[in-house]
């Protein structure tokens, strides 16, 4: 029987495993939303304040679970309000198929009403992205969508379906099962071979990982990869969360804003072993500088990414949990007593530099993590992009992969509460979003969303009335001339806003107000947002500034 | 070191696959020195043919996102010794009694041929490596070069190797 484009997209993405799809409809969309009327009781649609929200929304589902995130929207506008949240996935490797609705084909390229060409707009931020002009080819091209979404290095694609091939009708086959993905590519016997040599002639081994220890689910391999080589780990923003943070091998994020021992230890090791991660400039710093010490062996899933950023002296392509689980086997089981001594020296000595840079302010940032932390079990932590990002990413003591969600590559403010509102929905699971005055200032919107879905989220917001991240480098290296950064202007009142919005809020300005809001806030089971006095001269540090290097590393701003 | 790599790029012949190779090009900031497309004997596919300046490591890191691309079939470097390359160029100079024959014993040299003849005109064929090309530009330039339209490199790997049987 044939059945209509919209039915048949519809149909595709049940066939393909989707309960829940986030969007907003529209003119060129409104038959593919009638379809989703009709099956509402297969797949839920969640619909957001702004396209944007719905991007962030697709991308928090697929980051909280590893799924596709499916995210639609109508023509022109619509589609462009999408481009933020693409571009997010695009740079963080999140799997997500965004389908948009077009002006019918024989009105594409005559500036139409509403008409974008987004597939041009959105060649440079996605994986891959289609335009249907025929029906026959559409649940085909959905298919196809999915496959080079989920595999290898995951990433968004997008979809652009004109309206008259939403009414079109077809015949339409279901598949038994969602599309499997490319088969994975393995690295080479010999390539293993030799990195388990030079690992094996290392005395100062570190392990740099990134999100791609996530995306490959090799979490258990990384761990009995350190304790076996006896090498201590940092990461990448985007690789928190794959190993516990109390982990004793783990010294947390490296980088820009890194744990102390973290980037001082990779930059005393003589050997690098990169894993699922892609040497940023966030993680580098000075590109000349950054490797001069060690050696870097590099492995990824993409090829493209050997050679990309930092030369390696060993590059090998292929599947992380497989190349791990053999070098496992390969590389002799090491003690490293000086440099374990020498971690541990870093280790103590960061703890010191720590508490000495803390400003000792009622409530500072890392007691607003610390406090939250007490009390939270089994949530997604999700931030905005920011300061407060930095201040979550280096105390939050995270357990599990999958659990911390945050805009990394793009540092696109505004992501947490589209981002939070679909891992909740995803999993089920309350989501905290960590943000700033500034960052939420950006998708404040999306509160609409989370009361109308009435899922449990808590917003912590660190409220310093200022947008701190710029604040600071003006601190730093613009003499202080705060253009722009200073929100005093404001009057917002987050709690008024809150209730608003119909969800509940509270200002907080001590450590015993906020325990107080935290507990109220996790037994509410809705939106509750804490609004928290923070002072707009903290700092996030340690701090590598940018362009430069270990070298220039502040630890203390007085 | 900087030198001229040339590199062929089979890709599906569907509307949008120049954009994104080209695109690539842009947005990653290499430079393309010449670009030519054109189907191929399988009408599913295209051949890319695409000459750029640069050094090893950004003729691999070219090589590994063109690779990447979803349309992208396969992608070789065509080393020049071991390569055919050809370039097509047509040239319209001025038509004038006193240097006429120069002209004419110019393209007979260079084994080119004069397609089209008016009193004001002549247009000028003429097929070769880049470097034979180059030569005949520089000769004809001080007649008064009126216009001209090079293709750009086409290549293809001598012997019976072939950039389609990469893909299987």
């Amino acid at each position: 029987m044939k059945i209509s484009g919209a039915k048949i997209v519809v149909e595709t993405l049940i066939e393909q495993g989707c309960s829940t799809v986030f969007g907003y409809p529209g003119g060129q969309v409104i038959n593919l939303f009638d379809e989703l009327y009709l099956c509402r009781d297969r797949i839920k649609h969640v619909l957001t304040a702004h396209e944007q929200g719905a991007s962030h929304a697709a991308d928090g589902y697929a980051r909280a679970t590893g799924k596709v995130g499916v995210v639609i929207a109508t023509s022109g506008p619509g589609a462009t309000n999408l481009v933020t949240g693409i571009a997010t996935a695009y740079l963080d490797s999140v799997p997500m198929v965004a389908i948009t609705g077009n002006v019918p084909c024989s009105l594409i390229g005559r500036d139409s009403f509403q008409e974008v060409d987004i597939v041009g707009v959105t060649m440079p931020v996605t994986k891959h992205n289609f335009i249907v002009k025929n029906v026959s080819e559409l649940a085909d091209t959905l298919r196809m969508a999915f496959k080079i979404a989920k595999s290898g290095r995951p990433g968004p694609v997008l979809v652009d379906i004109p309206k008259d091939v939403q009414t079109a009708l077809c015949e339409y086959t279901p598949e038994s099962q969602p599309v499997i993905p490319y088969p994975l590519s393995f690295a080479k016997e010999e390539e293993l071979k030799k990195a388990s040599e030079i690992i094996n002639a290392s005395e100062r081994p570190y392990i740099y990982f990134g999100g791609g220890i996530i995306s490959g689910k090799a979490s258990e391999e990384i761990i009995a990869f350190a304790d076996k080589i006896d090498a201590p780990m940092g990461c990448s923003l985007m690789g928190l969360s794959a190993v516990p943070s109390d982990n004793p091998h783990f010294l947390g994020m490296q980088g820009m804003h890194g744990h102390y021992a973290s980037s001082v230890a990779e930059d005393e090791a003589d050997l690098v072993i990169a894993l699922g991660a892609r040497f940023s400039d966030r993680a580098t710093g000075d590109k000349n500088r950054f490797s001069k010490n060690f050696r870097i062996i590099h492995i990824d899933i993409d090829n493209a990414e050997l050679d990309k950023n930092i030369p390696a002296s060993l590059a090998i392509q292929g599947d992380i949990k497989d190349a791990l689980t053999r070098l496992i086997s390969m590389v002799e089981e090491k003690k490293h007593a000086t440099w374990s001594e020498r971690i541990q020296e870093l280790r103590e000595e960061e703890a010191h530099r720590v508490e000495s840079a803390r400003s000792g302010r009622e409530l500072d940032p890392f007691a607003i993590v610390d406090i939250v932390s007490e009390y939270e079990e089994n949530a997604n932590i999700v931030t905005d992009v920011g300061q407060h990002q930095m201040w979550t990413a280096q105390r939050y003591p995270l357990k599990k992969p999958r659990t911390f969600l945050t805009s990394g590559g793009l540092g696109t403010m505004g992501f947490g509460m589209g981002a939070s509102i679909g891992a909740c929905e995803a999993t089920g699971r309350r989501s905290i979003l960590f943000t700033g005055d500034g960052s939420f200032g950006m998708n404040l919107n999306e509160l609409a969303t989370s009361v109308t879905e009435g899922v449990p989220l808590t917003v912590v917001i660190m409220n310093n009335g200022v947008l701190g991240m710029v604040r600071q480098w003006q601190t730093l290296f613009f003499d202080k001339h705060y253009s722009n950064t200073t929100l005093d202007g404001r009057k917002t009142d987050f709690v008024k806003l809150a209730e608003a919005f119909g969800a509940k809020g509270t200002r907080v300005f001590t450590k015993e107000e906020l325990r107080q809001a935290v507990q109220d806030s996790f037994a509410y089971n809705g939106t509750f947002v804490i609004d928290c006095a923070v002072d707009c001269d903290e700092f996030v540090l340690p701090m590598l500034p940018p362009g430069g290097s270990i070298d220039d590393i502040i630890t203390e701003v007085k | 070191m900087d030198k001229q790599y040339i590199i062929g790029v089979l890709v599906s012949n569907i509307s949008g696959v120049l954009s994104r190779v080209s695109g690539m090009f842009t947005r990653r900031g290499f430079n393309i020195n010449s670009l030519t497309v054109g189907e191929t004997e399988n009408s599913d596919f295209s051949r890319i043919t695409i000459a750029f300046h640069g050094d090893d490591e950004i003729k691999d890191r070219i090589i590994r996102q063109l690779d990447k691309l979803h349309d992208v079939k396969a992608v070789e470097v065509l080393e020049k010794h071991d390569t055919v390359t050809r370039e097509l160029l047509l040239i319209k100079v001025r038509n004038n009694s006193e240097i006429r024959q120069d002209i004419m014993t110019a393209v007979e040299i260079f084994r080119s041929k004069i397609v089209d003849y008016s009193p004001e005109a002549l247009t000028i064929e003429i097929t070769g490596e880049t470097t034979k090309i180059d030569a005949f530009i520089e000769l004809v330039k001080p007649y008064g070069i009126m216009e001209m339209c090079r293709t750009g490199i086409v290549a293809v790997e001598r012997g019976g190797n072939c950039l389609n049987s990469m893909n299987n």
